[in-house]
């Protein structure tokens, strides 16, 4: 037990004195945060809109009004017929295509329910996903008007339930800095955690000295936490000073419990740190080890939802994604500053970070070897 | 008879595919020896050493370290040696005495044994003045002693040296055998190599590796006499050229 306090108190001394490293840890996450934040603004106005309105009742003209005086969208084309506007999205001349069924107001007023076909045009993927995004919020607001306005008339009939999907819950002035910004987070911890800890390793092997401890009765578990508890700290401290240029400088909201946020920031670090310690068992150099964690690091990030939408993405690619700790943590962190989820909507997600910290870690410390 | 050997190996082989590194070594060493391990650049030391210290597994045949196998019982093993690679091994980062602090430490050594070992090697080096200086900016032979102070800070029973005087000037080096000296007299078996010559002449015995094999293993006097050579140097280049032919 004491070895690893000595082992602590090496680390923290070497990587306090690394003239580059408290740069990395408090100048890096800033710059980067407002950098991205601001260059990875998606909103996007005046996309093409074909409204195929089969029903022209009152309902289905307010909801086709409603979208054009959005602002996000431009009426391109509006007919009966959706072959010609699936021709419009084929030829690239709208984004999107809106069918609005016929008996829509019917069945809204009736059954209490009712479909509309959204259609995009996924060849930006990024543009698709906020075009569907932001007419699900206009969707949804309708829904909620015509709800208040029945409900005004008619006290008893219950509050809305209209079909809309679980990313545009939240967020509703589809501000994309405020989405942005805590998913860039998420990128920031996982290079602390996936980076610093394998290179950190690899240094010793570089410069020889991992020999020397070696040949120590040093305990593999004993080394391996001196390794990566002070980057597990590193990563929250991160954490915590981007969640705060993000309150400040962005003034994103805290919706949800920000201790349940730091409970699953520190069990996510555990399998970014179990990375870095495979990365670095397999590497000798740090450029090698670097090398390797970039390589992760964009497969990660391009399939995490965080630039191009999920929904957007081909089946097989969608299935992937449930193998990518950082899609988790993005959906995570979102839930819970942006739209409050507790405990109960985000215990899932809990459940498969833990799988994956064990199984990455137990991968990593057998594959780590005093012997070579 | 077995508690006479600090080290015993028989057959010990050690292949990196199909290349024989270290092919079929078989000696002892006695307890409290000076044991000079020679061999040509590539001759295969550095790989018999970390065999074993137990930092490589050997491909075939038998080697006990303080009594225990190297492939079984290497943690017991590392409890009772000490070791300097070939490679410099403080961190240059940190300062003389985080260095000693960090190893003693790592062996196990309470605070205030620590404290004292800190203290006596200070001044046995007459670094005092250099305790809260980094390592890194240290002369190489400075760097050296400390290094190998600090390999047996925890008292091991066997210190296994490779190439601890490589680049050293003359007079570093007979300071640096003084240590080793000292050691000896204090109990502890040095297994030592070295490309110096005249180093050779400091240690009770040597053996010569030539690609891989132990060419000879002797008292230096008795190597003179055998090889008919006045310095081991010219034992040395004798057995060298035998190899050659
Ligand atoms: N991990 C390895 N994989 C493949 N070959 C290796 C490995 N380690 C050492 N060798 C080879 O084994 C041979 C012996 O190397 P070793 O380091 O033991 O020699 P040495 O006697 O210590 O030489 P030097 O005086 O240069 O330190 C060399 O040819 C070296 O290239
Ligand atoms: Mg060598």
């Amino acid at each position: 037990m004491r070895t690893i306090l000595y082992l602590l108190q090496k680390e923290f001394l070497q990587i306090f004195r690394n003239k580059a490293m408290l740069p990395i840890i408090t100048v890096m996450p800033i710059v980067q945060l407002l950098i991205l934040s601001f260059a990875a603004n998606y909103e996007i106005k005046n996309m093409n809109i074909a409204i195929v309105d089969q029903d022209l009742s009152p309902y289905s003209k307010r909801l086709s009004q409603k979208m054009v005086a959005s602002g996000y969208f431009r009426l391109a084309y509006q007919s009966m017929n959706a072959d010609e506007a699936y021709e419009e999205l084929a030829s690239d001349r709208a984004d999107l295509v809106m069918v609005i069924p016929r008996h829509f107001e019917r069945d809204l007023i009736k059954h209490d329910e009712s479909s509309i076909q959204l259609l995009v045009n996924a060849i930006n993927g990024t543009k698709a996903g906020l075009a569907n995004g932001y007419a699900n919020v206009i969707i949804q607001q309708f829904n909620n008007e015509i709800r208040t306005e029945w409900f005004a008339l008619d006290p008893k009939d219950g509050p809305a339930h209209f079909e809309i999907t679980f990313s545009n819950w939240y967020n509703q002035g589809m501000n994309y800095r405020i989405f942005m910004v805590p998913g860039l987070l998420v990128v920031l911890v996982t290079m602390i955690g996936a980076f610093l800890s394998g290179m950190n390793i690899v240094k010793e092997k570089e410069i020889g000295t991992i020999e020397q401890l070696n040949v120590t009765p040093i305990r593999k578990s004993h080394f391996i936490i001196g390794k990566l508890l002070p980057f597990w700290l590193i990563g929250l401290l991160e954490m915590a000073v981007g969640l705060m240029v993000g309150k400040i400088v962005f003034d994103i909201p805290f919706l949800g419990s920000i201790g349940l946020l730091f409970l699953f920031s520190g069990i996510y670090l555990w399998v970014m740190l179990g990375l870095g310690l495979l990365i670095s068992t397999f590497t000798e150099t740090q450029q090698q080890a670097m090398f390797i964690s970039w390589f992760f690091m964009v497969i990660f990030i391009l399939m995490s939802g965080l630039f191009t939408p999920i929904e957007s993405m081909p089946g097989w690619a969608q299935k992937m994604t449930l193998f990518n700790p950082l899609m988790y943590f993005v959906k995570v962190i979102r839930m819970v500053l942006l739209k409050g989820s507790g405990w109960a909507q985000v215990q899932w997600f809990f459940g498969v970070m833990v799988l994956f910290a064990i199984a990455m870690n137990t991968v990593a410390v057998l594959n780590y070897r005093k012997t070579v | 008879m077995e508690a006479a050997y600090a080290i015993t190996t028989d057959g010990l082989t050690k292949k990196f595919g199909d290349f024989i590194a270290t092919n079929n070594i078989t000696f002892q060493v006695k307890k409290g020896e000076i044991f000079g391990f020679l061999g040509a650049n590539g001759a295969g030391k550095t790989t018999a050493m970390r065999m074993l210290c137990g930092l490589l597994k050997p491909s075939s045949g038998k080697a006990t370290v303080a009594g225990y196998d190297v492939y079984t019982q290497t943690e017991s093993i590392k409890l009772n040696i000490g070791y300097m690679s070939q490679r410099f091994s403080l961190y240059e980062d940190l300062t003389v005495s985080e260095n000693i602090r960090f190893y003693g430490g790592i062996y196990g050594l309470t605070r205030s044994a620590i404290k004292t070992a800190t203290a006596e090697l200070l001044a046995k080096l007459a670094l005092e003045k250099e305790a809260k200086s980094l390592v890194g900016s240290l002369p190489l032979g400075w760097k050296q002693k400390l290094s190998f102070s600090i390999a047996i800070i925890h008292n091991p029973a066997i210190v296994f040296l490779d190439e601890p005087t490589g680049g050293v000037d003359p007079i570093t080096r007979r300071q640096f055998w003084d240590l080793i000296y000292e050691a000896a007299h204090a109990g502890v078996t040095v297994f030592v190599t070295t490309h110096y010559m005249d180093e050779a002449e400091y240690c009770d015995r040597v053996s010569i590796m030539v690609d891989g094999k132990i060419k000879a293993l002797d008292t230096p006097a008795a190597l003179k006499t055998t090889f008919g050579a006045a310095t081991m140097n010219d034992v040395f280049l004798k057995l060298a050229r035998e190899a050659n032919q």
